[in-house]
């Protein structure tokens, strides 16, 4: 089957050489997906079936691990709704961080706010283990160490630079006589913001929480060493499968899909915006 | 102060410092309030289990973390890692980036396949290597070995750090293909025609329109990467947690031993500063790069 190659510039023909290329594309694209396809197949086996030298690629599939993962005692649901308060709180948080920060420096940029901006976005190239000790003691002595408050804090400060870029970046897409209109017809600062700016940037504002809800999601590192039980996100849980031999490996790959699904669902949608928000302007 | 000045011509002003000032404090208190702290204690002897000893040391935590083999094992580590990884990732992406960049059957989808392992929890990616793929008897890598007739390697125990670069790789290459993709994607169409109609072959084409054009991106994704191979935690703390020995401790996953299973907050913070020094180096490229496109776009 040869692609109809409507893009194609004149000169270059494809023949077989393209239907080659095409088969390439499509088997490097389930190659790269398989791993997640396997956990995916692994956990709807039985345990037994799971645990084989053998790999079985047919089988009856069953929804035994999942509801196993789902039990009442197998702790899912309480890791499960700290990642949901943590990784939204954070992009809310940081949303309303980001939104005023961002309306200065794309509407009356000066020396003043780019410097901030280059500065804060500098602050994201400071690495975790470079600020963890003193994080750690300080939250030690004030009581929030294992604290979904003092999680979610440490996500919104590591995605606020990525965050106020992106939303600094959609609000300059926005002209800027609208501001001035409005601020013409007697508008305050915030009724400008609220009213004329917000409804605009809306869409933006959308992906920029997108992103940050799938970054926050799947943070590791702060959970791992900031949190042990009562804030532990579901980092911490899918991480204590790591030791212990008799493993059983169907319900690690149904407690793995319920973690991953969602945010690689939702990241199938957000594949521009990770490039505009990853990159600070840098790929258009 | 209240009433505007009507000869002046009409200015827009906004509390800009204070729009800004909320933002400014939280990472000044999260970020660079606990950096300086992270300095000042590399300067004392300060170790949790011995609180009594506490007090000025002067350089005395990198003397003793420079004459700590491990820390130099970590560091080489560290590097290694950063590497391998970048020069799977930027060839495997640089490659894939092609290939995506025509017009087939499906390509969405497959593209979108391609790139679903980014968006996978670091720690689940480490669990789906470390048994599913590359567990020594029921892996699925072992049962492929074994089908051709071949020994199945003991990866984790025999490759370590090669078993980690595999895993990252697998979760960044997305990344670059993303990125380079979108890169190509912005290429001007007549620039091509153009050589194409002087006859040059793809190889030129390639070498003398694609690559410059790509060079600003690959910048960018080299820069980007590194800082964040050089942080890589997750997949190592859920695989092998730095072992078997020291062949898989990367200076963060150095720091985290030392600093919460030596309990000694003098030393890692010292190694802290050496991590904090190493992405400097690549960021303050990044930070022109940024700063520098900010000028050149704001004449609006």
């Amino acid at each position: 089957m040869t692609a109809s190659n409507v893009d194609q510039a004149p000169g270059r023909k494809s023949g077989a050489g393209g239907t080659a290329l095409t088969l390439l594309a499509w088997l490097i694209g389930i190659t790269m997906f398989f791993p997640i396809l396997w956990v995916v197949l692994t956990a709807l086996k039985t345990e037994q079936t799971a645990f084989s030298m053998t790999p079985t690629f047919i089988f009856s599939p069953t929804l035994e691990s999942f509801r196993s993962a789902l039990a009442q005692g197998s702790g899912y649901w309480h890791y499960a709704l700290n990642s949901v308060i943590t990784a939204l709180g954070s992009t809310l948080v940081g949303l309303a961080l980001a939104i005023p920060a961002a309306y200065a420096m794309a509407f009356y940029p000066s020396r003043r706010t780019d410097f901030t901006l280059v500065w804060m976005v500098s602050t994201k190239f400071i690495p975790a283990v470079g600020v963890l000790i003193p994080v750690f003691l300080v939250y030690r002595s004030l009581g929030l160490l294992d604290t979904r408050l003092g999680l979610t804090m440490l996500f919104t400060a590591m995605n606020l630079p990525i965050m106020v870029w992106m939303v600094y970046s959609y609000f300059r897409d926005i002209p800027v006589d609208i501001v001035e209109a409005a601020s013409i017809d007697g508008a305050s600062t915030t009724q400008t913001m609220f009213r004329v700016i917000l409804p605009l940037a809306l869409p933006g504002l959308a992906s920029t929480g997108l992103l940050a809800l799938i970054l926050a999601w799947n943070e590791s590192f702060w959970s791992l060493t900031m949190t042990d039980y009562h804030a532990a996100t579901l980092a911490v849980y899918t991480a204590s499968f790591k030791s212990g031999e008799g493993l059983f490996w169907a319900r690690l790959s149904a407690a793995s899909v319920l973690t991953i699904a969602p945010i690689v669902v939702l990241g199938w949608f957000a594949q521009r915006q990770m490039v505009r928000g990853l990159t600070f302007g840098a790929v258009k | 102060m209240s009433a505007p000045s009507t000869n002046a011509p009409p200015q827009r002003r906004a509390p800009t410092k204070r729009l800004m000032a909320p933002s400014v404090l939280f990472l000044l208190v999260w970020m660079i309030v606990p950096l300086a702290m992270t300095l000042y204690y590399s300067l004392q002897d300060y170790n949790l289990m011995m609180p009594n000893t506490r007090g000025f040391a002067g350089f005395l935590s990198y003397e003793l973390l420079f004459t700590d083999p491990v820390f130099w094992d970590a560091l080489l580590n560290t590097l290694l890692l950063v590497a391998t990884c970048l020069l799977v990732t930027v060839v495997a992406g640089l490659a894939l980036a092609l290939l995506f960049n025509r017009t087939f059957v499906g390509r969405g989808i497959a593209r979108t396949l391609a790139i679903s392992p980014f968006f996978v929890m670091p720690v689940v990616t480490g669990l789906i290597w470390k048994y599913m793929l590359l567990d020594p008897v029921y892996g699925l890598f072992s049962w492929v070995m074994r089908s051709v007739g071949l020994e199945p390697i003991q990866w984790l125990s025999s490759y370590p750090l090669l078993s980690v670069v595999m895993m990252i790789s697998w979760e960044w290459t997305p990344f670059a293909l993303l990125i380079l993709l979108t890169g190509l994607q912005s290429l001007p169409e007549d620039q091509l025609e153009a050589v194409r109609l002087d006859g040059a072959n793809r190889w030129q084409e390639f070498r003398h329109i694609v690559l410059p054009h790509l060079g600003q991106v690959l910048y960018v994704v080299i820069m980007l990467e590194s800082i964040f191979f050089l942080t890589s935690f997750a997949e190592i703390y859920a695989t092998t947690s730095g072992g078997p020995g020291t062949a898989t401790t990367n200076l963060p996953y150095y720091i985290y031993l030392s600093a919460f299973f030596q309990y000694d907050i003098g030393l890692s913070s010292a190694a802290a500063v050496g991590a904090v020094i190493l992405a400097n180096i690549f960021a303050i490229f990044l930070i022109r790069f940024v700063a520098g496109n900010l000028n050149a776009g704001s004449q609006r």
